[in-house]
């Protein structure tokens, strides 16, 4: 079911409530199931994004290098707070438990990008960038 | 002459800090100048501190200059390091840089050197040794050899591979599996990640024989979507592979059947944990399962099927290239062979350091860390992941071995290690530990899913000096509940950081 869920989210940006039917039918599975897996992982939506998500890496290899600080300044900068899409629809933020980009820490993902040695002045200039 | 070669990596970290600028930058001036090149995308040697790495083959050597920033290409030209000309930025001859020089790499050998996308230069590097003497062998042959070894699992049993898949050997089954667990969700490890963007056809080989071994024809990668690049570079490999006659039918002429997939997962901490991965890959929630029956005996479908990690698999070539005796021959005590130690966090020098077990974690920080980024003191560094203790410095001195770091309370698992510094506040790191656990429990086990939930609550009142030693009674007991109680490792080792913290700094809790 993942590969599935996975093509349904990178076409329309989220899993919309209407495709969990669709999916229960084609696998022999109650709507039930499907709503379970795709509310079990983190990384499945089921609302639309913004234009871009930034995920900020709230990790420990990050928080020894400021990253408490910046998660907060992604917050105020942008205005909303983790799981939220910003009033004009740009940018969602998201939390992400590591990026594997733990030797250039602290780092955050804009969608599929990823960014290290990131400091509130780095951040805004990304997201200026964006 | 022929164009000079030159090496621009382009694994995640190396972008990170922006080696693809660096990359059009060298393409744009060398069109300028009139230079010829042939621009290289290796993958990363590790030496994270120095990304972007470049690198010049001149007179068949390479040639290091880092970190190279796009600001810096002009000056380089000027310098003409494409001949080898000094520039503040240059390193001398790669190899020769001690932080690389002073390791061991077996499992790395190739990583940062070839191109990860090019098959043939895999094949030129020694690829495909090993599976070339596993054709010739009898599957106990193979698994007597990864036995012999001494490899074991990088997670926090450290399982011996040899017995793991003796088990699955002897399993009765007409279809089995070999799955790979590169959800490597924990902080401070990269290795996996590595190897899938700099050296991929490692793991499939290492995958396929494995797959050899046991009598699998089917095998999947579960990959974490963190990964974006991890996936895009495997997805290619195995398609290279599988046109090369490497993968699908008749495999490198062995009579035998091995397909490979990569299976994207979605986020999920707890799929990093064995049978909540294969429920995963099933396509459902990723509940842990009770054990028994082991995922050996009953795994993926309920088929026999070998679960290891990344780093297992990608060590088992050169364990089939060079025989059971050459690895075993590395490290200490029970500890076998080599760690692929990955140093993080607030550190001066991070990166991938693989060396024979048995160097001390001080030699580890010091001599290759070069102490913090900050510069200042080192108060803790947390070993194996986030349900790892953290180590005091009064343990620096312990040696790289499974059973050393065990005797006092802490694991070495996949060998990553986080560095903080004196500015650290360790009730806060307590209070992550427990809410992570929380934010991840799967929640088929009581005390993982409600014991983690009160456990940022007690810590909460501790650290507001509500009732404080009635609550620090209170958590020690909630910890040992947790650790006894819950079905795997989430639940039963996310209270050892918070009791490391309870013994070496119990200062930050408010003790007297």
């Amino acid at each position: 079911m993942l590969p599935i869920l996975h093509a349904i989210q990178a076409k329309l940006g989220y899993v919309p409530y209407a495709a969990v039917e669709p999916v229960a039918k084609v696998l022999n599975l109650s709507r039930a199931e499907v709503h379970g897996v795709i509310s079990f992982y983190h990384l499945f939506r089921t609302e639309p994004a913004g234009d871009r998500t930034l995920y900020v890496c709230r990790a420990e290899a990050c928080q020894s290098m400021g990253a408490r600080e910046l998660e907060a300044h992604a917050k105020e900068r942008l205005g909303i707070d983790f799981h939220e899409t910003t009033a004009d629809g740009r940018i969602s933020l998201e939390p992400i438990y590591c990026l594997g980009n733990c030797a250039c820490s602290p780092a955050v993902m804009i969608d599929t990008e990823v960014h290290g040695r990131v400091d509130a002045a780095r951040l805004d200039e990304l997201l200026a960038e964006s | 002459m022929g164009a000079t070669r030159v090496f621009v990596p382009s694994d995640t970290t190396a972008r990170s800090v922006g080696a693809d600028a660096v990359a059009v930058a060298i393409q744009s001036a060398a069109e300028k100048n009139g230079s010829e090149i042939d621009l290289i995308r290796n993958g990363s040697r590790g030496l994270y501190w120095l990304e972007p790495l470049v690198e010049v083959e001149v007179d068949g050597r390479r040639l290091a200059y880092g970190p190279v920033g796009a600001g810096d290409i002009a000056s380089l030209f000027d310098a003409n390091f494409l001949a080898g000309g000094d520039h503040p930025r240059a390193l001398g001859a790669t190899e020769e840089i001690p932080w690389l020089a002073g390791q061991t790499r077996l499992t790395f050998a190739r990583v940062g050197i070839v191109d990860p996308r090019s098959l043939d230069d895999y094949i030129a590097h020694g690829g495909y040794e090993g599976l070339g003497e596993a054709v010739k062998l009898q599957r106990a042959e193979i698994v007597e050899i990864v036995t012999e070894s001494g490899l074991r699992g990088r997670g926090g049993a450290a399982f011996p591979t040899g017995i793991k898949w003796n088990t699955v050997l002897g399993a009765e089954g007409e279809q089995k599996y070999v799955t790979c667990n590169a959800d490597e969700g924990d902080s401070g490890t990269f290795a996996d990640r590595m190897i899938m963007e700099s050296d991929p056809f490692l793991l499939i080989e290492g995958m396929t024989i494995a797959g050899l071994a046991v009598g699998a024809t089917q095998g999947y990668i579960y990959l974490r979507a963190e990964y974006p690049l991890a996936i895009e570079i495997m997805n290619e490999a195995i398609a290279s592979a599988h046109a090369a006659g490497y993968l699908g039918e008749d495999v490198a002429g062995s009579g035998q059947t091995f397909e490979l997939e990569v299976r994207v997962a979605a986020g999920a901490y707890i799929c990093g944990e064995e049978t909540s991965m294969l429920e995963s890959l099933e396509g459902k929630r990723g509940m842990i399962r009770y054990r028994p029956p082991l995922p050996a005996i009953k795994g993926l479908f309920g088929a026999p099927t070998i679960v290891n990690n990344v780093i297992s698999l990608a060590t088992v070539p050169i364990i089939l290239a060079k025989g059971a005796g050459f690895y075993r021959d590395f490290g200490t005590g029970r500890s076998r062979g080599t760690l692929t130690v990955q140093l993080a966090g607030n550190v001066r020098q991070g990166g991938l350091v693989e060396v024979a077990f048995g160097r001390t974690l001080r030699e580890l920080l010091e001599d290759f860390g070069g102490g913090t980024a900050t510069g200042r003191p080192i108060r803790a560094v947390q070993a194996g992941g986030p349900l790892g203790a953290y180590v005091h410095p009064s343990k620096f001195d312990a040696p790289l071995d499974y059973e050393a770091f065990a005797e006092f309370g802490a694991m070495l698992g996949h060998g990553g290690l986080v560095v903080f510094d004196d500015t650290v506040d360790m009730a806060e790191q307590a209070r992550f530990a427990m809410e992570f656990c929380a934010i991840e429990s799967c929640g088929k086990c009581t005390p993982c899913r409600i014991g983690a939930v009160r456990g940022v609550e007690v810590i909460d009142r501790i650290r507001s000096d509500v009732d404080r030693g009635a609550n620090i009674e209170l958590l020690k007991e909630l910890c040992e509940t947790m650790v006894d109680g819950s079905l795997c490792a989430l639940g039963g080792m996310a209270p050892y950081p918070v009791m490391s913290v309870l013994e070496y700094y119990p200062e930050d809790l408010g003790a007297d």
